[in-house]
């Protein structure tokens, strides 16, 4: 199985490309076992939302 | 018989606010600084998107709509000096192979030598971040884990979820591989996770 590393490395790359078939198959087998990559993958999505609202500042103030 | 005379009704005008309008062009100037490395070309982007927004003498309401709008203007300047200006790139972020070897080395210490998590680095839930993103504090760590990127990967960083360029884009601009960069935003996005994670979901704020 992939390890933690190889896998957010790619949970990062999901961000800006798409994966190919065998790396989100990998992903996918790994995050269903790996809580702390589950979570390292939303926060990746989290991170980039955030990053959207901090330079629209609308709903801040 | 004549129209009715239709007066829209009166706003507060931000513009005139002098405390607001220092505050949001400092605000401005630490953005545009950090994404162009360069202050002074900086200072005339900010300029340019305050008259952009000037220029079509609206009012604006609330501070907000006024604060998105010089922002989103800032934003494209921003996007047009970074690609009509290949001058911008400084040589300190070409990509030194022992470097990056190094720290490499020191980033992986948060797996076990097998790659997989220590136990104490392993991320934890973040409970509700949209209620976090409406607190002020909140934005103050967020900025405070940004500045203390490295410089380039808080560039590569911003030009990718800030100004959404793409990987081609900013590959070509900062003038490496795609697998370099991939390097770097990894980096960016699991040290900004762990500050946030340290100074913010783990005081329970």
């Amino acid at each position: 199985m992939m390890n933690c590393k190889s896998a957010t490395q790619l949970l990062s790359q999901a961000q800006d490309r798409k994966l190919t078939f065998i790396e989100s198959t990998s992903v996918k087998l790994h995050t269903a076992m790996c809580k702390g990559c589950r979570n390292y993958g939303m926060q990746m999505k989290q991170l980039s939302d955030l990053s959207k609202r901090f330079i629209q500042p609308e709903p801040r103030s | 018989m004549t129209a009715p005379n239709i007066v829209a009704p009166q706003t507060h005008d931000w513009t005139q606010d002098e405390a607001f309008m220092s505050e949001l062009r400092q605000q401005m100037l630490k953005f545009a600084t950090l994404q162009l490395q360069d202050a002074s070309i900086a200072e005339d982007a900010v300029q340019d998107a305050f008259i952009g927004a000037l220029k079509n003498q609206q009012t604006f309401g609330r501070r907000a709509s006024f604060k998105t709008w010089v922002f989103a203007i800032l934003k494209h300047k921003i996007i047009d000096v970074i690609r009509n200006n290949q001058r911008l790139v400084p040589s300190s972020l070409v990509q030194n192979d022992e470097e990056d070897e190094a720290g490499l080395e020191v980033w992986d210490q948060q797996f076990d030598n097998r790659g997989y998590w220590h136990l104490s680095e392993r991320p934890t839930a973040w409970q509700q971040p949209s209620e976090s993103a409406a607190s002020d504090q909140f934005w103050r760590v967020f900025e405070a884990c940004l500045e203390g990127l490295p410089g380039q990967y808080s560039r590569a960083y911003m030009m990718r979820e800030f100004i959404g360029l793409s990987t081609n884009e900013i590959c070509q601009q900062l003038v490496m591989t795609e697998n370099s960069l991939n390097v770097l935003l990894y980096r960016a996005r699991s040290k900004l996770r762990k500050c946030l994670q340290t100074n913010w979901i783990d005081k329970g704020a």
